[in-house]
């Protein structure tokens, strides 16, 4: 942050990219984020008050020297966020970037920073291909992936006795994803799927694709879709009457917390969604929401706290490796294990992937509800082994040795 | 258009041809500019700068010169780029072929959406395009082998021609910037032929320019297939410097960001795409640390721009200058 908003008008600027950072030794964490788009709300001036906490719990300098952490909008565009990263990497001696809120940003972020053998902390991305096919050895995969939440709904509820699910789901490579793992686990816990029904992104209209959901008869309605599409599969089930008899309930694969305060507990009450983080949890979780929210006047999600997790965990294996070398650094994040408000002993999996426990939840009722943010409770714990892609499904060559 | 006595005619086509050697002579100021850029400046933004650039200059030969606003040209720019990518990672062609091959499926896309589009004008040629494109789009977020959201990813650089290496971003530089060069002499080029003074006069006159004998609408489709194979070119050659091409390039933002870039610059002017495209592409990259303030600057321009000086910033420029610029 070394420009002024003048300077980023004229040709001028351009020249003063171009003088490089000497000096090692200084950690220089970059966070890159959408910052103004559609994500922007789990991601975005969150994270940066997320950053600031993380810095004042771990102390404001490391090996001797301040810590530095820039920020940057990827604006959801795959050539802006490449572009930042590279010269971050190139020109500005960053060593970690975390974040990386989209999950095409954040495969071409992966894939530059293995080949400048730097750091990447994936923390608000879902793709799972992130540990899997396009794994690498400078990557951790944080939060949570698309596997993670969608196997931890279909085990938890189909152990529970809700056994024959209908699947209702967008139709591209992410929808496809996220049925796959979920009609996976359901089976294996001995579930059986009914049906699906495909619909296009970004559809107003979902009532003939939820009629079908319900006239099969299924236990549960699984939602593989995400956004916009899932808020408006909720209002329309409920206008149907869906999910509220008795007989059938609804389950989002892939649900925010920030999507449920969106749509309100009339309408999302009773659906059950997997996340590894809800403010809400035990003290630990309400003391950082609480400091969170005097600065935000919300309450933090999960991306928020991952970032706190990530900032601080990286910090901490810089100090235990007393340098900011690329490989000391990501020997000591494998070794240590990670504990922190959100994460209890997690570990980093050969692939990247960060083994913590998932949380599912039902939506709670109207009545039931204290608070505008109070909206979730707590039914099940899918312990980290059970959430986790099996090593032997797993499609990174790392896992196979 | 109305006839003009001979000297003036004459005095006309002077002037015509000094401009002509007064852009020449910019052009090759800007060349040298360039040749030296990537010493002072991070050679990849102005690699992402020369492709833009590239793009506008294709989509402002089409809307300043053939008069024709397409609202769908992220469709070419973005399925040159898919294809180029694939064609480089999946058949491992060499970049040169891979670019070939993503401007070619552009050109053929062009063909098909230009020999629809040109038979309506105004609002209906650009909700024409803009309905083609998003068809493109749900393709690419659909088909296999483009990868949804995720985009192709890791496209490798290769050698050129077989031979040089390519991998550093300075290698890439030299590429882009022919390629480039290539695309801002080729456009000069037909603005200034006899092709390109046709086009100027359907954009003015389209009756008048029936009744003078020309066939319109083969001029209008043949400046639509050159302007989307120009665009894929870019398209492509973004692919191969940022190794990967995703929905970005192909969502209709793209098509809207390319008519802002052109506007803000010069409609109509030659040069002016490539400033726009220089703030644009500026915008976006310095202003990423300004998290939400980007959109309401960039917007603040754009107002700027339309209010105060519609005929953009070289527009502005060239009537300070009394020159076509």
């Amino acid at each position: 942050m070394r420009k002024s908003g003048i300077a980023a008008l004229a040709i001028v600027a351009i020249a003063f990219a171009g003088s490089a950072e000497a000096g090692d030794g200084k950690v220089k964490i970059g966070i890159l984020h959408d910052a103004s788009g559609p994500y922007s709300q789990n991601q975005g001036p969150g994270d940066v008050v997320s950053v600031k906490l993380a810095l004042e719990d771990f102390g404001k300098q490391v090996l001797g020297k301040d810590i530095e952490v820039v920020f940057a909008d990827h604006q959801n565009k795959t050539d802006v966020g490449t572009l930042v990263a590279r010269k971050w990497y190139d020109v500005e001696n960053v060593d970690a970037i975390i974040g990386l809120g989209n999950s095409a940003v954040a495969l071409a972020v992966q894939q530059l920073t293995k080949e400048k053998n730097k750091i990447d902390i994936p923390v608000a991305a879902s793709a799972s291909s992130l540990t899997g096919k396009q794994c690498s050895t400078n990557g951790f995969h944080w939060v949570h992936d698309t596997y993670n939440v969608a196997a931890s709904t279909a085990r938890a509820l189909t152990k529970s006795g809700n056994d024959t699910w209908f699947f209702v789901t967008v139709d591209y490579a992410f929808g496809h994803a996220l049925e796959a793992d979920a009609k996976k686990v359901v089976e294996q816990s001995g579930g059986k799927v009914v049906g699906r029904v495909q619909h296009p992104i970004f559809t107003p209209d979902l009532s003939s694709f939820l009629l079908q959901a319900k006239s099969s008869g299924a236990k549960v309605i699984g939602l593989a879709n995400a956004g916009i599409d899932t808020v408006n599969s909720l209002k329309q089930a409920r206008e149907f009457g869906i999910g509220r008899d008795g007989k059938q309930r609804l389950a989002s694969l892939l649900f925010l917390i920030t999507d449920v305060h969106g749509a309100g507990l009339e309408v999302a009450q009773g659906l059950t969604v997997t996340l590894p983080f809800y403010w809400d949890q035990n003290d630990e979780t309400r003391a950082f929401a609480k400091r969170w929210s005097a600065e935000m006047k919300r309450q933090p999600t999960m991306y928020h706290a991952g970032t706190y997790s990530a900032v601080t965990h990286y910090l901490k294996a810089v100090k235990a490796a007393n340098t900011d070398d690329t490989d000391a650094v990501i020997k000591k994040m494998r070794e240590l294990p990670i504990n922190d408000f959100m994460t209890k002993n997690g570990r980093i999996r050969e692939d990247g992937h960060v083994m913590r426990d998932m949380y599912v939840f039902e939506v709670k009722k109207p009545s039931e509800s204290k608070g505008e943010w109070d909206l979730l409770k707590q039914v099940a714990v899918i312990s980290a082994q059970d959430a986790a892609v099996p090593v032997a499904e797993s499609e990174c060559p790392l896992l196979k040795k | 258009m109305t006839v003009a006595p001979a000297a003036n005619f004459a005095s006309r086509v002077r002037k015509s041809e000094a401009d002509e050697q007064l852009h020449l002579r910019l052009i090759a100021a800007f060349t040298l500019l360039l040749v030296a850029a990537p010493f002072f400046v991070y050679p990849v933004f102005v690699m992402k700068f020369l492709c833009f650039a590239l793009f506008a200059l294709a989509f402002n030969l089409l809307l300043g010169f053939g008069g024709l606003l397409s609202f769908g040209h992220a469709a070419f720019f973005g399925s040159a780029s898919y294809i180029s990518a694939h064609a480089a990672k999946v058949w491992g062609l060499t970049p040169e072929l891979a670019i070939i091959a993503g401007s070619a499926t552009a050109s053929v896309l062009g063909l098909i959406f230009g020999w629809l589009a040109i038979r309506r004008q105004g609002i209906y040629f650009a909700m024409i395009t803009l309905a083609l494109a998003q068809m493109i789009y749900f393709f690419a977020l659909q088909a296999r082998f483009t990868g949804g959201e995720d985009g192709i990813q890791a496209v490798p650089r290769g050698n050129l021609f077989g031979l040089i290496d390519i991998g550093s971003d300075f290698a890439t530089y030299w590429l882009v910037l022919a390629i480039f060069l290539g695309g801002l002499v080729l456009i000069h080029r037909v603005i200034y032929s006899p092709f390109g003074q046709v086009l100027k006069a359907i954009r003015e006159n389209e009756p008048r320019a029936i009744s003078l004998g020309y066939n319109t609408d083969r001029y209008k489709l043949l400046v639509f297939v050159l302007s989307a194979t120009i665009s894929g070119v870019a398209g492509a050659a973004k692919a191969i410097v940022f190794q990967i091409a995703s929905l970005t390039d192909v969502h209709w933002s793209m098509s809207g960001e390319v008519v802002l870039m052109t506007l803000v610059g010069g409609l109509g002017t030659v040069f002016g795409p490539i400033v726009g495209a220089l703030v644009v592409v500026l915008m976006q990259s310095y202003l990423a640390h300004f998290g939400a303030w980007i959109v309401v600057i960039q917007g603040t321009i754009f107002v700027v721009v339309v209010m105060l000086f519609r005929e953009g910033i070289v527009g502005v420029l060239a009537r300070l200058a009394r020159r076509t610029l």
